[in-house]
């Protein structure tokens, strides 16, 4: 099996790297890479994110003929694909972090900043949280409710369809952490430094 | 419901642990690599390498332990020591780190902050702030290691680290620092109250009763502990297991 992890030039994708690397050991070939042809033919597809929703879809932009790769890949043609933190967030159809900007679209809904209650509650949210499973999920597979992930982020990801989340986390209102729809996930936390539970999860998603 | 963090911090000395853990089935007490490896599985929700190499020439040194660990740690890693330019903090996130910590380049140069959140995002850039006590509730930014007195008011200063893109805020008192006689409270209650950002607390433990402070009367929303852990006397689970015996919550 052959899983890409999309790198296209934004912010820090090394854990990321290191975590499925650890991972998949022996089992699967994990290439990084933003080359077209080569996630093409990949089997599974890992879009990170750090930074802002902007410079992230900026940056996605920039390469071309990779969103519409991507979206063949996952939505034509129904591959796995995981999103982590703004590679989730880019699902939605639009986010407002620096500025309003167009999202992917895969899964109709805005990404906006959490209400921190008026200062309340710190941001960015940064640390362990608990996940409240909210439905079954693959990538949940021998992983209990109310386990701890790590989390840094200010903006959440707000479905229309509250049927995609798989997952929320409690912090100032229930945040969706995790969506599932048909062969696309996504995690606003990150699993790649959530410990034992984040590999588990990994494997999860490489088992599929 | 968000967990209070704990964080053990190595520092770092020509590649190099200074003040290692004192732990017997330790093969060799100076490797860094080997220690943020135990202090991971001992359940550390995040590990901080301080690299106090004097010269610069070793940054090669640093940014080596950092691959290396990051291979085997699967927590965040956090690097801080001589990170001056955005270079720097390439080369740290590139070999794994997952936040660096800016001391003395921030207190020279504001922007660099704001430079280096907008580049890699606020979330991967922390600042550390070494103040000490002037006067009655007044604290003063120190850098170099503590040893240069700047005249910069900490809460001033930290106010504005958060106005220029700071992700968080590593605040050490001059004064507790390696006292073991508890966290300066009152400087972190000031700086939490006046900030929106997590502060990472720091200088002084020598009692699990001090981690509790420093969260519950403090306001940190992590704390950061060098000697307790090194030395043997706690571990990771037993400042966890006392925390939560105390409805502080922290992962267990």
């Amino acid at each position: 099996m052959n899983v890409t992890i999309v790198d296209y030039q934004s912010g820090n994708i090394s854990s990321v790297i290191n975590s499925f690397t650890e991972v998949a050991k022996g089992k699967v070939s994990i290439e990084v890479t933003s080359d077209i042809t080569k996630i093409k033919s990949s089997d599974k597809i890992v879009l990170p994110g750090q930074g802002s929703f902007k410079s992230c879809v900026d940056s996605l932009n920039s390469i071309s003929g990779l969103v519409d790769t991507l979206k063949d890949f996952a939505v034509t043609n129904k591959k796995p694909l995981l999103g982590i933190c703004v590679g989730l967030q880019m699902f939605a159809d639009i986010g407002y972090e620096e500025a309003e900007t167009k999202g992917l679209g895969w899964i109709p809904g805005k990404v906006s900043k959490i209400d921190n209650q008026k200062g309340k509650f710190k941001l960015p949210h940064i640390g362990w949280n608990e996940i409240e499973i909210q439905k079954e999920s693959k990538i949940f597979k021998d992983i209990k409710n109310k386990s701890h992930m790590y989390f840094v982020h200010s903006y959440e990801f707000i479905p229309n369809d509250k049927s995609v989340i798989s997952a929320t986390t409690d912090y100032s209102s229930e945040i969706v952490c995790s969506v599932e729809k048909d062969n696309l996930f996504g995690t606003q936390f990150h699993p790649e430094k959530s410990d034992k539970i984040g590999l588990k999860m990994i494997d999860n998603f490489l088992r599929l | 419901m968000l967990k209070n963090r704990i964080i053990p911090c190595l520092d770092v000395k020509d590649g190099r642990v200074v003040k290692g853990i004192n732990f017997i089935e330790l093969k060799d007490a100076g490797d860094p690599v080997e220690q943020a490896k135990i202090y991971s599985d001992g359940g550390a929700d995040e590990i901080c390498f301080l690299d106090i190499t004097a010269s610069n020439e070793n940054r090669e040194t640093i940014i080596d332990i950092v691959r290396k660990t990051a291979k085997e740690c699967f927590v965040p890693l956090t690097v801080g020591g001589g990170v001056r330019n955005i270079q720097n903090i390439t080369d740290l996130l590139l070999a794994g780190a997952d936040k660096v910590s800016i001391n003395t380049a921030a207190v020279k140069n504001v922007e660099f902050v704001k430079e280096a959140s907008k580049k890699f995002g606020s979330q991967c850039i922390v600042v550390a702030i070494d103040a000490k006590k002037v006067s009655d509730n007044k604290w003063e930014v120190f850098t170099y290691g503590g040893r240069n007195k700047t005249g910069i008011d900490a809460v001033e200063f930290a106010k504005k680290v958060e106005e220029n893109g700071a992700g968080e805020i590593l605040l050490t008192s001059m004064d507790k620092d390696g006292t073991k006689s508890g966290y300066d409270v009152d400087l972190l209650k000031t700086i939490t109250n006046n900030t929106n950002i997590p502060v990472i607390a720091s200088g002084g433990v020598g009692t699990l009763d001090h981690l509790y402070d420093g969260i519950v009367k403090g306001g940190a929303s992590a704390v950061l502990a060098a000697s307790i852990f090194h030395y043997g006397e706690y571990k990771i689970k037993d400042a966890k297991e006392y925390l939560n015996s105390k409805n502080v919550s922290v992962r267990l």
